[in-house]
């Protein structure tokens, strides 16, 4: 008799104050990806553009928060992923994006729109689809309860396939020497 | 009748004056440390090195080895508490590896990985610190400063200079150039100084020489930082 099939874990992925990276480097897992889809499907994710997350068994975030529609993206992926991953720098300690956190929004704005060399009749953006800006970028466990982190700018592909497949076969994720770094 | 005292279940051998930390490295056994570098005094700072003695928490680098002392070093609870120390680190200052050129031969960075420090658990004070780029040679970054004196110690007692000091108590100590204007520039300080080889993370830099070493080159890509007792950096 068939072994009734083991259900698959849901996946919800998404980039906030982040560049992609991280999940350019999750797709460098390459052919291994196969293998991967045996055993989870994609819910909200760059990946399926699917916009909203419905309830996942894991969510992995990377970037940090910078503005209003990161908080509320974070807290709906809170809200309904069993284990919640933060993943790559700018997720855990603000990354490159925190950055500006020495000087004030005002000035970066007006810097960035209207200061600036080369820029002719520049404004800053005001329309109201724009998500606010924070006043300063925070890492993720700064909001929200985050239950696992891969550091690294990005995280090897290696490291990514290491927590997965940890969590699938319920170990606790651990990084060893080759695969924990900052950079 | 040679001296020893256990470490970890291990028989350790000292001779008379050393410290607990000075006859492990001796041993070859690694007790994570910061402020402590075999050259010089121990300034007992750090914390990172505690170690329990006969029950008792105090610093390895401080405390003199006896002879039937019981150590532990390696344990659960030892090890939760330096990573909580590591965190408060890191949190404290603005440690952004990915533009740092001691990334791969920070011991901050690289004791972190021994202890498996995957997040730093607390919210980031993003403190604001001025760089002083005024020598033409070397870049002081404050941004990343332990306060573990060691730039303190070897211009005071190996360059007999006194370029460096720590000022203020607390949360508000500081490192600080010993000049009117604050500045590097407007002191003696020199390539050729013990105090500029001795930074173990990325405050004290060489200009133009940053991300020589690629990738995966680097003092701690290749081993970990408990690969050898005291780490030896990598020429850069």
């Amino acid at each position: 008799m068939n072994e009734p099939a083991q259900p698959k874990l849901r996946v919800a992925t998404t980039s906030l104050a982040g560049c992609f990276g991280c999940h350019t480097s999750f797709l460098d897992i390459d052919e291994r990806l196969l293998e991967l889809l045996k055993h989870i499907e994609f819910d909200r994710s760059p990946l399926t553009d699917i916009k909203h997350c419905g309830p996942c068994d894991i969510g992995i975030i990377e970037g940090g928060v910078c503005n209003a529609e990161n908080v509320h993206v974070l807290r709906e992926f809170r809200a309904n992923c069993k284990i919640l991953i933060a993943i790559g720098a700018c997720a855990i300690n603000g990354g490159l994006p925190a950055q500006r956190n020495h000087l004030s929004l005002a000035e970066v704005l007006e810097e960035v729109y209207h200061a600036q060399h080369g820029l002719v009749d520049g404004f800053i953006p005001n329309d109201p689809e724009l998500p606010l800006p924070l006043d300063k970028v925070h890492p993720l466990h700064e909001v929200v309860k985050i239950d696992y982190f891969i550091p690294g700018c990005p995280p090897s592909a290696d490291a990514i396939w290491k927590v997965l497949t940890d969590l699938l076969d319920g170990r606790e994720p651990e990084l060893g020497h080759d695969l924990i770094h900052y950079d | 009748m040679i001296n020893t005292f256990t470490l970890d279940g291990m028989s350790i051998p000292f001779s008379e004056g050393q410290t607990i930390i000075q006859a492990a490295m001796a041993a070859g056994v690694y007790i994570p440390h910061l402020c402590f570098n075999p050259q010089f005094k121990p300034h007992g700072s750090c914390k990172l090195c505690t170690v329990k003695v006969n029950g008792r928490q105090s610093s390895s680098c401080t405390h003199q080895a006896l002879s039937g002392m019981v150590v532990e070093s390696n344990t659960t609870q030892i090890n939760d508490e330096r990573r909580m120390l590591l965190q408060m680190l890191f949190v404290e200052g603005n440690h952004f590896c990915p533009s740092c050129e001691k990334s791969g031969n920070c011991q901050l960075q690289a004791t972190a990985y021994e202890l498996h420090m995957m997040s730093p658990h607390f919210d980031q004070f993003f403190p604001d610190r001025a760089v002083d780029a005024s020598h033409p040679e070397y870049l002081l970054d404050f941004n990343r400063c332990i306060l573990c004196s060691l730039c303190v110690r070897a211009s005071r007692d190996v360059d007999s200079k006194n370029v460096f000091a720590l000022s203020g108590r607390g949360i508000k100590s500081r490192l600080i150039v010993n000049a009117k204007s604050g500045l590097l520039a407007d002191t003696d300080f020199c390539g050729d100084d013990k105090a500029a080889n001795v930074c173990p993370v990325g405050v004290i830099l060489k200009k133009r020489i940053g991300f020589a070493v690629p990738i995966g080159q680097r003092s701690f890509d290749e081993q970990p930082i408990s690969a050898s007792p005291h780490p030896v950096m990598k020429e850069v």
